[in-house]
């Protein structure tokens, strides 16, 4: 996992910081650390979110590599629920924001007109902070998505995805019997589990995760855990998460926000150990947060 | 003394019992001061005094009230003599009605019999004397519940806990009063149904397919069969209920849909507002329109196409009925869509599903179990449907499937049945109460179906 900071580019550190027109507002802290990857998945560049009158998310750049689980911290408000929204472009459905600036993924615009925010969402998943499965049974919750994207050709073929998707998920063993019983009738571990499999289901190369385990016990949130450390393999991962410890146990880079500022990314290694902000410092040190 | 008179008294007694007790309260605490050494808020003290004072003396009033008349009447008879007990119960009430209409003064003493006046005065007499008795009786109970109470007044006393405890009977009460009520109806209905059911048997009513409610007065009377088959009955509202179902449920729905998910904030606060109105329009208002506006337009066009659509229509009541009910099931599925949580959306759209997938796909199957309960409602409430279906569908019994003939249904029978002149001991009458117990059971039976589904799914979420 630390091989990732010794392969990190050296191209200077992005400025992120621009001149904030007017004046009125602040203006956006520089990021600490480097914000790029080689040959990254996803890219933000001089990303700003509004909703209405409130400034989300302030000149935010950052890139997602293959293959890595990439944390998101900082205290409540500070922005980094709004940015995993904004990488499948879930805040369209949210009628006050706005979103300015570049995102890519695979170096394609996402926010460009020609993209067809259906198919970047089967790119990009996203798991949510409390298991939402469908009021369907669990077959049907996995099924569903494959369905609406005709994913499969035919019932063998998708019984073959939802079988794959919950094994990935970890969740097979527990509900092969019962894969006709509702969803809704899971444990809240497992029903996260099968908005894993869901989400997997459709054949993403990244997928968000907000708070994924803040509604679990802590055995369900071991679960996860495990099952994000071994999603790495095939998947870019973005969590966000208020558990310092989750983001060290789970992530190779941390990215800390403080009130819609992207203050210090890094190895994770690097931020838990040696944060070059003091922001950074005094948050996992747990004076502020 | 004047009934209202004593009740004003009364008032008086309670507010001064209030205060008296509330006194009572800090002078057995010591002062003002002493309130913290107390059980309850010097308050609680008052209202027990004045609740221990009024609410005795109030049943006594009532109970007096209830009991008065029939214990001077049997007085009365008694006094009377001269073979008066013996006369038959009707006789012996038009006996009673002359003497009451002696003492109020509605015919003059020397216009009636000299023992009917004498009678007269004797209730008069009697009467005087209930009245003062009972506000005596009244007054002496609220002064003895208000002083009991007052001189058990100690700090130790757990006031507030009483008076929570009769506010909570109280309480308890008004909800029973509803209770009571449907089931008196209920009961009221069934008694008279029974009534009927022995004219004519249940399942001739039941499968029976010629109504004509007329009994013959002679024999050779024309035109007079008397039949109480009452399946044509249930077969027009079953149809109208059918037409008015078949276009509220996609209107509504629809509109709830496009409400709930597409429109724009403005639009919905124009169109909500607007719908609600819709449903505040009085049925006999929908009856007009029925009957004076679609009526001739279904006719007209009926003409120009060749076809034979009578001027009272099923489909012309079953229209206006329907377009009543749109407003009904449209709020009731927006409420069914709009409570199926933001999460479930998100979860489809983060899946890359369309809006027209989430909503056909995830909202709409969360939200059915609710929306077939709002149809149900609506349901029941077009089958009790009355001023509309009387305005614009007719009255003749005909067994048909046609929707441009006339039909009739339960509640216009009951309606005509019921107005002018009855008898009730005929089953023409009482063929009413049957067709209303039958509306009855049905609508219940949808309600308690539709309230256990609606019951089901909110449950599901929380």
């Amino acid at each position: 996992m630390a091989v990732e900071s010794k392969t990190q580019s050296r191209s200077a550190a992005l400025e992120t910081a621009t001149a904030a027109a007017g004046g009125s507002e602040p203006t956006a802290r520089r990021t600490v650390g480097d914000v790029s990857v080689p040959n990254p998945v996803m890219t933000c560049r001089q990303v700003n979110v509004h909703y209405g009158d409130k400034h989300a998310i302030r000149d935010v750049s950052l890139d997602v590599a293959h293959n890595e689980v990439i944390a998101m911290i900082g205290p409540s408000g500070c922005g980094k629920s709004t940015l995993l929204r904004c990488l499948n472009r879930l805040n369209d459905t949210i009628p006050t924001a706005v979103v300015t600036g570049t995102i890519t993924l695979d170096g394609q615009d996402i926010y460009e007109r020609r993209q067809d925010v259906v198919q970047l969402r089967a790119r990009v998943g996203m798991v949510f902070q409390k298991p939402n499965p469908f009021p369907k049974s669990v077959y049907e919750n996995v099924a569903y998505g494959p369905r609406i994207h005709g994913l499969a050709a035919d019932r063998t073929e998708l019984d073959e995805i939802v079988q794959t998707s919950l094994q990935r998920a970890g969740l097979w063993e527990e509900v092969k019997d019962r894969l006709d019983q509702p969803g809704t009738a899971l444990s809240g571990g497992q029903q996260q589990r099968l908005c894993i499999a869901r989400t997997i289901a459709v054949g993403p190369e990244v997928i968000l995760m907000d708070e994924p385990c803040s509604a679990l016990d802590p055995i369900a949130t071991a679960r996860i855990e495990d099952l994000i450390d071994e999603l790495r393999q095939n998947y870019a991962i973005c969590i966000v998460t208020h558990s310092m410890q989750q983001a060290a146990r789970v992530s190779q880079r941390t990215a800390y926000f403080h009130l819609g500022d992207l203050i210090e990314v890094g190895s994770t290694d690097m931020i838990f150990t040696n944060p070059k902000h003091r922001l950074t410092e005094g948050y996992i040190t747990g004076r502020f947060g | 003394m004047q009934t209202s008179t004593l009740i004003l008294a009364l008032l008086v007694l309670t507010a001064i019992a209030y205060q008296l007790g509330r006194a009572r309260s800090l002078r057995v605490a010591g002062g003002p001061r002493g309130a913290r050494k107390l059980h309850s808020l010097p308050a609680y003290y008052g209202l027990l005094t004045a609740i221990w004072c009024s609410l005795p003396a109030l049943v006594v009033v009532l109970g007096w009230q209830a009991l008065e008349d029939r214990i001077i009447a049997g007085q009365v008879v008694q006094s009377m003599g001269g073979g008066v007990q013996e006369l038959a119960p009707g006789e012996l009430s038009l006996v009673l009605n002359d003497v009451r209409n002696v003492v109020a003064g509605n015919v003059k003493p020397d216009a009636v019999a000299p023992e009917i006046a004498t009678a007269a005065l004797r209730w008069q007499r009697l009467d005087g004397l209930s009245r003062t008795s009972a506000a005596v009786l009244a007054l002496c109970v609220a002064l003895a519940g208000g002083w009991i109470t007052l001189s058990r007044i100690k700090p130790t006393m757990r006031a507030r806990n009483r008076v929570e405890q009769i506010v909570r009977v109280a309480l308890m009460g008004c909800s029973l009063i509803a209770i009571l009520t449907t089931i008196g109806i209920v009961l009221s209905v069934l008694y008279e149904s029974l009534q009927f059911f022995r004219f004519v048997p249940v399942t001739e009513f039941i499968f029976g397919t010629q109504w004509s409610p007329q009994l013959a007065i002679r024999a050779d009377q024309v035109g007079s069969s008397g039949a109480f088959g009452a399946v044509p009955l249930f077969a027009g509202t079953l149809l109208i209920s059918f037409i008015a179902m078949a276009i509220a449920v996609p209107v509504g729905l629809f509109s709830a849909i496009y409400l709930a998910e597409y429109a724009s904030r403005g639009f919905r606060a124009v169109t909500k507002p607007m719908l609600e109105v819709l449903a505040g329009i009085p049925t006999v208002v929908y009856g007009f329109f029925a009957a004076l506006t679609v009526a001739p337009l279904l006719r007209g066009v009926g003409e120009r196409l060749g076809l034979e659509v009578a001027s009272e229509s099923a489909l012309a009541a079953g229209l206006v009925m329907g377009i009543m009910i749109i407003p009904f099931v449209s709020s009731l599925a927006d409420d069914m869509i709009t409570a199926v949580p933001q999460s479930m959306r998100d979860g489809s759209y983060g899946l890359g599903a369309t809006r027209s997938e989430t909503i056909r796909k995830v909202v709409l199957p969360a939200a059915l179990p609710g929306i077939v309960g709002g149809v149900l409602l609506a349901v029941s409430r077009a089958i009790g449907e009355t001023m509309i279906v009387v305005m614009a569908a007719g009255l003749s019994a005909n067994l048909t499937a046609n929707p441009l003939e006339a039909v009739t249904t339960v509640t216009v029978q009951i309606v005509t049945l019921l107005v002018g002149d009855q008898e009730f001991d005929s089953p023409k009458t009482l063929a009413a109460f049957a067709l209303g117990l039958v509306l009855f059971l049905v609508t219940l039976l949808l309600n308690v179906i539709a309230l256990k589904v609606v019951r089901r799914y909110r449950e599901q979420y929380e």
